[in-house]
């Protein structure tokens, strides 16, 4: 089910030599080339503590690398202030935590749209067809939130599968480029996991948005169009033609 | 949104919330409370007299000099001759005089003997002149008049009796029992030493004084009412006058003819000069409670910092999850500041109501116990500069967590290690 990629499109995240370090510490992180076409779904298999959080921070500009090139969408994040790398997260990412991914006192409705509150451009995208409030609810409703839990009511009364799907819309109004997942369905138990992952791609295959989805789960890799071990990015060169089936 | 988001933050813990606006308001209550008594104080104390453009008195001190005869604190050292007085009385720049003699208690009061002008010429809290509760000015020999707090606290009405004592205790001493007084008026309050006051006609001092010699009763004479009554009273020395002027232009011309009176050492003082030296040695304890309302103000804005700070460790999440959405660190921080300024400005506004509505059930209470009168009116420019400054302070100690606030929103990232 891989479309076929636009030769002229950059990829949506290149990783090229990098090695990182977080400063007082002796953890070491390194990834020699990791890439991520427009509209691919990678899933990045790795046991907890190997590295896979400090790579989503790389990726979405909060942590630097000391050496090494990252690319998002063809623009050299360290070409970016740390002002404008939060406003390109802002306009192109979105992320979904594995829990607690909601201001717990802000409703549903709330939540999903400060996912615009700092990317006028993405939040100009969504005017153009709905208001704000019309593309949260829409989402919310695709991932299957009843209405009357939207507005009104905070978010920590949600179930943690309904709070889950708040933050997948909050991570895909506004149609980032690339969407971030960190184990986001380990607190689902494996039916509602299974949903909520068929929610979230019909999304995708909506908006055309790349996937990274980070996880220790095996059993999800048939969904994806790739799967990568963190383990193998981290020791040898990685290619995509090397790790597509 | 995010102006809402932090406010629905704040009414997430609202309890903390309340409790830090409910410090910050009682702190800030009380500081315009102490600063509105301070400026109450400071007026009614400059308010005691009025009108009056010279005080005279035999040399001493310009401040011993008020005291005794606006305070009726303390005693005079010497006293004016009948004839000096009348010298300053007759003297072309003086409208009027009020002449004043001390000396004698009732029951603790001073009794001050005085003339009808007194009541004519003495003013205070800007032109306000005595005005009576009841009954009138001393009209008989024997007659007084009754400051306020007096009538209140020995419960006299008009036409009660009163033994007037030679001296000034409260007790002891011996009593001028063969004079007997009546009381011919009560005064309405005032709120200055003239409701401590009780008044009589100068000759009535004389007249209890008749059978006395250097402060003692002479022995085997006693001379009736009636007999003093046929006597002539023209007292012969007197405490203190009070003295208006035709033009004020000419008080200083008077002021120091009086000061060289060359038959007597005397000594003329500006009551509103004198009222700033005595103020000046009591606005010590003044500003002492300034500062110490001050360190209240400075203590709840220490605890409102604590309090935001002891926030943030269970705040991290929220502040990961708006670094996500691409909020930078320095947004995460403004959040901080922004809401020690809500914190603030919401302790401002409580604050001024609680001063406000102290101010509206203590205030008649504050006037009638202790003569201090403070005016309910909306806050000065002077107190809304302090509220204003205080919400600057606020959002400044904002500063403290902001900047805890970025620095965890830094090393954070979007992972939180908890």
């Amino acid at each position: 089910m891989t479309e076929p990629f636009t030769p002229s499109a950059p990829p949506t995240v290149l990783l090229e030599h990098v090695a990182f370090q977080w400063p007082g510490s002796a953890f070491r992180f390194g990834v020699d080339r990791f890439r991520i076409e427009k509209a691919e779904r990678v899933l990045l298999l790795g046991p907890s503590g190997g590295g896979k959080s400090t790579l989503l921070g790389l990726i979405s500009g909060i942590s630097q690398p000391q050496k090494g090139r990252i690319e998002l969408l063809g623009t050299d994040l360290a070409k970016l202030s740390s002002a404008q790398r939060d406003r390109f997260r802002a306009e192109h990412l979105g992320v979904i935590f594995q829990m607690f991914n909601l201001l717990p006192y802000a409703s549903a409705q709330d939540n999903v749209r400060l996912g615009l509150s700092f990317a006028p451009n993405r939040a100009r995208r969504v005017r153009k067809e709905e208001t704000p409030e019309e593309a949260a609810a829409r989402l919310l409703t695709a991932l299957g939130l009843p209405k009357n839990i939207q507005t009104g009511q905070p978010a920590s009364l949600l179930s943690s599968g309904q709070q889950q799907r708040v933050a997948a819309a909050r991570a895909l109004i506004g149609d980032p480029e690339l969407v971030i997942a960190d184990e986001p369905t380990s607190a689902l138990d494996g039916e509602s996991q299974q949903a909520f992952l068929d929610l979230i791609f019909k999304q995708l295959d909506r908006s055309g948005s790349s996937l990274l989805m980070v996880s220790h789960d095996e059993r999800l890799a048939d969904w994806f169009d790739r799967v990568v071990r963190l383990t193998d990015i981290q020791r040898h060169e990685e290619t995509p033609d090397a790790a597509a089936s | 949104m995010l102006l809402r988001l932090s406010l629905q933050s704040l009414a997430n813990r609202r309890s903390t919330a309340l409790l830090t606006i409910l410090a910050l308001a009682i702190s800030i209550a009380l500081f315009l409370g102490v600063e509105r008594v301070r400026t109450g104080a400071r007026a009614s104390f400059a308010n005691t007299i009025a009108g009056t453009d010279l005080i005279v008195g035999a040399r001493s001190g310009s401040v011993p000099l008020l005291l005794y005869s606006v305070f009726r604190i303390g005693n005079a050292t010497n006293n004016i001759t009948w004839k000096s007085y009348r010298d300053i009385a007759d003297r072309p720049e003086v409208a009027w005089t009020v002449p004043i003699s001390l000396g004698d208690s009732h029951r603790g009061y001073r009794v001050m003997g005085t003339t009808d002008a007194y009541f004519e010429h003495y003013r205070f809290r800007g032109n306000a002149s005595l005005t009576f509760a009841g009954g009138e000015r001393f009209d008989d020999l024997f007659d007084t008049v009754l400051g306020a707090d007096v009538a209140a606290d020995l419960g006299y009405k008009v036409g009660d009796p009163i033994v007037v004592a030679h001296g000034l205790g409260a007790v002891g001493f011996t009593k001028h029992e063969d004079m007997p007084f009546r009381v011919s008026g009560i005064l309405a309050k005032t709120g200055t030493p003239v409701d401590r006051t009780v008044h009589v006609s100068l000759k009535a001092i004389e007249a209890i004084h008749v059978d006395w010699q250097s402060g003692a009763r002479t022995p085997g004479r006693s001379t009736g009412a009636d007999a003093v009554r046929a006597m002539d009273l023209t007292p012969k020395s007197i405490t203190a006058v009070l003295v208006g002027v035709t033009s004020k232009l000419k008080t200083f011309r008077l002021q120091r003819h009086i000061n060289e009176y060359p038959e007597e050492p005397l000594l003329a003082v500006l009551p509103g000069v004198a009222l700033q030296e005595l103020w000046s040695l009591i606005g010590v304890a003044e500003s002492a409670l300034a500062g110490v309302s001050g360190m209240v103000v400075l203590t709840a804005l220490i605890g409102m910092v604590a309090a935001i700070l002891s926030s943030l460790s269970e705040r991290r999440r929220e502040m990961a999850i708006l670094r996500a959405v691409g909020a930078g660190p320095s947004i995460v921080g403004c959040l901080m500041i922004l809401e020690a300024g809500t914190l603030a400005l919401a302790g401002a506004f409580t604050g001024t109501f609680l001063f406000l509505a102290g101010l509206a059930i203590a205030g008649p209470i504050v006037d009638q116990a202790y003569g201090l009168y403070l005016p309910f009116s909306l806050p000065s420019t002077r107190e809304l500069l302090i509220l204003g400054g205080f919400v600057c302070g606020g959002i400044l100690s904002g500063l403290v967590p902001a900047i805890g606030a970025y620095r965890m929103s830094l090393a954070d990232g979007m992972t939180v290690r908890q």
